[in-house]
């Protein structure tokens, strides 16, 4: 074989740490090695222009890059060996970059590791075989699991690029936070008019597929082929014959239900339809204090409702949905005020979350949009607001900031003083953050226009004293204590991940950060993709963010199902398992330890035992490969003898 | 950080793909300094372990070798690291019966977005492999002192 290798400077990020051209020259010693050569940016134009002339001109069968991480530039470089004719998978990479040159910067000692870096990848690429991907049929059709602003924003986008959707909501309504809010900063523009809409369109998509009340069991399958498993919970009530009419709501007697819609303000009734412009629009049955369900007497609401939709027997449903891709968009939770001690822990009646809030100053909400203390009903003349609860606290697990806070306290004040121009609205903060587009000019409106003083400090008590709530901190600006005796405080609650988001991610196969919160691809360059092929991520899952970005995700993460799904055939990765049939004894080891079912057992012409790879359900992971006591099965691209030689190659004494 | 002010031993880690070749990408990128005895080969997933490899390593040159993959309930390929763990334990308490120190080998979970975990553990083992010295080396024919050659021609061959 003839190979070449192209050792990147990448500028100054390899060069000032590593002696390139020393390790292009070492290289020219090695086995195999004919060409050879440092390159300043191997991944541009030039640089790859430069590896093609290099395989015309050398006749190269096989090439090694030494540049950055595999993961950012592997597919950059297998096209370019590619476009010059030669097998995309006759190409390895050395990681000079991540593992060399930016972890240290002992130039002697970096030349030497990374020349032996190119040593394995060039004793590994010997060994390669060229590997043609074969092609498989791809199912048009795309999962979103939550129903958000972002959520539903990429089922729109995605329905109305054609294709069909598969939407999983957890609660009974879509909507997410954005459908409990009142107004939205910037624009103070009504929650409700704007997502409203969004929500009546994606229920009556002929493209779209809406299960409300339903959570994910089981996802199986790949990119392409995905079949989840989904249990539609039973709300007691068939959902076909309910007309969404609420009489069932009134004749109910029961009237002790936690009111989730509506933070837990105010008690509901066991069966309800959780707020009026709930999509679906269809009653629900709290299990826990239904009389009928609890005692086994009353049935009022079997008795009122007019389609006669009451149903006690009715049982969870597992319905299975194939679909080619998944975008999971299931936000956030916010976090619980509880753990703050210092604050009342959610004892003191009059210091409410940001998102009580929120529903308090909602027209259709709890005290029907009038601002009261919970405690006695009466108008508060007084309101603090308190931030970074739950954000920027690493003493309370959540070191992140949550993002959102700053600009919704500012939008929360301003309201405040649209509701009771003659209030006095406080804001204790750490920082204010407003790095969007007009969010800055909307902070200043809050602190200019509408008088709402804010004092620098993270607030170190808050307690109750006769009908007062006394926020204690101190004015960091001031340098002094200060005490505010408050009517009303509002703990601007920050955002964590939501809950079941780990269970989730495991049956996505998909990773979660140091937050929680679901990872992407990359950071910059792969924001909306995960690494699993076919599974995307919009809003505030993959991290916290407003409503415009979580918006902006969704759309993008529709694009990229778009771009995945607008082919009819996929190229399946030909790194899988392969069968050497004289070796296989037929113990079928292999096949009891996949985690795919890619393995199945076949016979050979006599009639022995065999085990057979199906190509397009394999995914690379080689378990079968140890598992495989005589080594008939052997994962391409990653054989024993292609480890063992780079194993040999480090081990090798240095001369 | 120690291990680099001595004279580099011959460390080899098998990382996973998806978890912990991600993890020490984003500690070179975050410039996370580390000791440079390390050398890192991609496996698609710790299920991919042969503790063949690990054998081979300490046997062929290596003085230490570690393996790092995702966390339990964390792999790209649903179970990989748990058939990892299972083979790499019972690796581990045969290693004394094979003459090697069972402390030349660790498996470590460490996912892509903990940077300054992966620096961490890669200090702390290549502080041990220094604290353990260089691996016995079983010497070629030639290098043998004369009394030793001269014994085996006791034989014929
Ligand atoms: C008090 C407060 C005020 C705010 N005000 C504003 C504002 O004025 N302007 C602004 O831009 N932003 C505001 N925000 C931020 C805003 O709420 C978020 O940006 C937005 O809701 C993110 O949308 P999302 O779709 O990503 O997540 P979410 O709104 O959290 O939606 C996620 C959906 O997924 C569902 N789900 C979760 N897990 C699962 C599962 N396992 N299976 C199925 N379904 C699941 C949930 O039930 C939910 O319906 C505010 C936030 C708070 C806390």
């Amino acid at each position: 074989m003839k190979i070449g290798v192209f050792v990147c400077l990448c500028g100054s990020n390899i060069a000032a740490t590593v002696d390139t051209e020393r390790v292009a020259e070492i290289a020219r010693s090695y086995p195999d090695v004919v060409f050879s050569k440092a390159e300043m940016y191997a991944c541009s134009e030039p640089g790859q222009e430069a590896i093609r002339e290099a395989i015309v001109e050398k006749g190269l069968e096989g090439v090694v890059v030494a540049s950055c991480s595999p993961r950012m530039h592997e597919t950059t470089f297998r096209r370019a060996v590619e476009r010059a004719g030669v097998n995309r998978y006759m190409f390895e990479m050395a990681n000079i970059r991540e593992h060399v040159s930016w972890v240290s910067l002992d130039r002697e000692v970096n030349t030497r590791k990374a020349a032996e870096l190119v040593r394995a990848a060039v004793e590994k690429l010997r060994l390669n075989r060229h590997l043609t991907p074969s092609k498989f049929e791809i199912n048009k059709r795309v999962m979103v699991i939550g129903g958000g602003v972002a959520g539903i924003q990429a089922a729109l986008d995605m329905a109305d690029g054609g294709l069909k959707v598969v939407m999983v909501e957890r609660e009974p309504s879509v909507g997410g936070k954005m459908a409990k809010l009142d107004k939205t900063f910037p624009t103070v523009d009504c929650s409700a008019c704007i997502l409203g809409p969004k929500m009546v369109d994606l229920a009556q998509h002929p493209n779209i597929t809406l299960h409300a009340f339903s959570e994910i069991e089981d996802v199986a399958g790949y990119v392409g082929n995905f079949a989840v498993t989904v249990r539609r919970k039973t709300p007691y009530v068939d959902w076909e014959r309910c007309t969404g009419c609420g009489l069932c709501m009134e004749k109910c007697p029961s009237r002790k239900s936690p009111d989730v819609f509506n933070e837990g303000l105010k008690p509901t009734t066991s069966i309800n339809i959780p707020f009026p412009q709930a999509i679906p629009k269809k009653a629900t049955i709290n299990p826990d204090t239904c009389i009928m369900l609890t005692k086994g007497k009353c049935g009022s609401c079997a008795k009122i409702c007019p389609t006669g939709a009451v149903d006690f027997e009715k049982q969870d449903e597992l319905v299975t949905e194939e679909v080619g891709a998944i975008i999971a968009a299931t936000g956030y939770d916010v976090f619980d005020h509880a753990k703050y001690e210092e604050y009342g822990g959610g004892r003191i009646p009059d210091v409410i979350t940001s998102m009580q809030y929120e529903r308090m100053l909602n027209a259709s909400g709890p005290t029907s949009g009038h601002v009261k203390r919970p405690s006695d009903g009466k108008e508060p003349k007084k309101v603090v607001f308190v931030q970074c609860v739950g954000s920027r606290d690493p003493s309370k697990g959540r070191p992140y900031c949550s993002g959102f806070c700053c600009m919704y306290t500012a939008k929360q004040a301003i309201l405040t003083k649209d509701h009771i121009p003659d209030a006095e609205v406080y804001t204790f903060y750490i920082d204010v953050r407003a790095p969007s587009k007009m969010y800055e000019e909307f902070y200043n409106r809050a602190r200019d226009e509408y008088g709402v003083r804010y004092l620098r400090g993270r607030p170190s008590r808050i307690y109750q004293d006769g009908d007062k709530v006394v926020v204690r901190s101190v004015d960091t600006l001031l340098q002094a204590q200060v005490e505010v005796e408050a009517d009303l405080v509002v703990l601007a609650v920050g955002g964590e991940h939501s809950r079941g988001a780990s269970e989730l991610a495991e049956k996505l196969r998909i990773s979660a950060d140091q937050n929680g919160f679901f990872m992407e691809s990359h950071p910059k360059l792969r924001p909306v993709e995960t690494n699993t092929a076919g599974v995307f991520l919009a809003g505030a899952c993959q991290g916290l963010k407003d409503i415009p970005t979580a918006v902006a995700q969704g759309t993008a993460a529709a694009a990229k199902a778009l771009v995945l799904l607008s082919r009819d055939m996929l190229e399946a990765d030909p790194q899988v398992a392969r069968v050497n049939q004289s070796r296989c004894i037929g113990c079928a080891k292999c096949v009891g330890v996949c985690p795919f079912q890619a393995i199945r057992m076949g016979k050979d012409r006599w009639g022995n035992p065999k085990a057979e790879v199906v190509e397009t359900m394999c995914q690379g992971c080689g378990v079968c490969n140890v598992a495989c006591m005589d080594k008939a099965i052997q994962l391409d691209h990653f054989t024993d003898d292609q480890i063992l030689a780079e194993v040999n190659a480090l081990c090798r004494e240095w001369t | 950080m120690s291990g680099m002010d001595v004279k580099e031993l011959r460390i080899i880690g098998f990382l996973c793909n998806w978890c912990s070749y991600g993890g020490a990408d984003s500690a070179g990128v975050a410039r996370y300094k580390q000791p440079t005895d390390m050398r890192i080969i991609r496996l698609p997933c710790t299920g991919r372990m042969d503790p063949l490899f690990v054998l081979k390593a300490l046997l062929g040159g290596a003085d230490g070798v570690l393996v790092s993959g995702c966390h339990p309930f964390d792999c790209h390929y649903t179970s990989g690291n748990f058939y990892a763990r299972r083979r790499l334990q019972v690796l581990k308490s045969y290693l004394p019966v094979l003459g090697i120190h069972e402390d030349r080998f660790e498996y470590t979970w460490v996912s892509a977005s903990e940077a300054a975990k992966w620096q961490s553990v890669v200090t702390a083992f290549t502080d041990r492999i220094h604290e353990l010295g260089p691996a016995p080396r079983l010497l070629e024919l030639e290098d043998m002192p004369l009394r030793f050659k001269e014994g085996m021609d006791i034989w014929p061959s």
